[in-house]
């Protein structure tokens, strides 16, 4: 068995604070949730701010069980936490399959004004973040990067601002968990 | 895994049936609130209201069904009421403006 923590997530910064592989599976969510909040927490995000960071996960999550791997339960998805210091302080957050040919971009985003089921997801994720990028892996499959500061940090620029936002910077490219596996 | 079923409590209330479910509502768990908001909506009552005072968590899965939930009613000649809401769960509501569609209720017995 591959250590479980490839030497290829190190970064400059250095590696995650966390990292976890877990199954493709809808039960699964709400240990997810359970352990970002006790990281969040630690961190010192307030009720909302933790409340907002779960979400953000878990859609992007159900997108990848729905979407991507069809709700097959024995895909992986791996997730890195890692606390953030500077410019401001907050978590960085990434999630990455490795389903060919989803792209969650391409979801469809319903008009907030029309009543029907689905096509929340996206525009939740974005609502709630400061930094939500989609981007396609070398390996294959799709990494998303969600940011999120503490509500404190910054009380003058809330979240809802994606991925173009220049005033948050870049996260360094992690190189596939999947070299451990 | 153990306790990932959700339990979901049910009364009638005069002319309308309550259902109470307790815990987070998420992919895993929306599929039953469905299925038992379907199965009240058999009985054929005036109105159904979905009691959210036990559920701290809610995703769009979850709003999904309700509004899935609404579209049924609707057609059927029921009001669906929304009741008592976590504050965390109100925040989903209003980002997704579903305030605006939904009658929501602080006392879920008077409809107030």
């Amino acid at each position: 068995m591959p250590d479980p923590v490839p030497n290829s997530m190190e970064t400059p910064e250095g590696p995650p604070e966390i990292q976890l592989c877990i199954l493709s599976q809808p039960r699964l969510l709400g240990a997810v949730r359970s352990m970002l909040e006790s990281f969040a927490d630690r961190i010192g995000f307030c009720g909302r701010g933790c409340g907002e960071l779960m979400l953000a996960v878990d859609e992007a999550l159900t997108n990848i069980i729905r979407h991507g791997y069809d709700h097959a339960p024995d895909c992986r998805i791996w997730l890195s936490l890692r606390a953030l210091e500077t410019p401001r302080r907050g978590i960085r957050v990434e999630i990455e399959d490795h389903q060919e040919g989803f792209d969650p971009e391409r979801l469809p985003e319903r008009d907030l004004d029309e009543v029907r089921p689905g096509g929340l997801g996206v525009h939740l994720m974005r609502s709630v973040t400061h930094l939500c990028r989609h981007e396609a892996r070398e390996q294959g499959g799709m990494r998303l990067v969600i940011e999120k500061f503490c509500e404190d940090a910054d009380p003058q620029d809330g979240p809802g601002s994606t991925g173009t936002s220049s005033d948050v910077s870049d996260p360094p490219r992690s190189n596939s968990p999947e070299d451990a596996m | 895994m153990p306790g990932d079923d959700m339990t979901i409590t049910e009364r009638t209330v005069g002319d309308g049936i309550v259902l109470v479910p307790e815990g987070d509502i998420d992919l895993s768990r929306s599929p039953q609130l469905q299925a038992r908001l379907a199965k009240a909506l058999s009985n054929k009552p005036a109105r159904i209201v979905v009691d959210l005072s036990k559920v701290p968590y809610m995703d769009s899965s979850g709003v999904a069904t309700l509004v899935q939930g609404l579209q049924h009613c609707q057609r059927a000649g029921c009001e669906l009421v929304i009741g008592a809401l976590h504050p965390k769960v109100r925040s989903i509501f209003e980002i997704a403006k579903l305030t605006e569609i939904f009658r929501i209720v602080d006392d879920v017995d008077s409809g107030d």
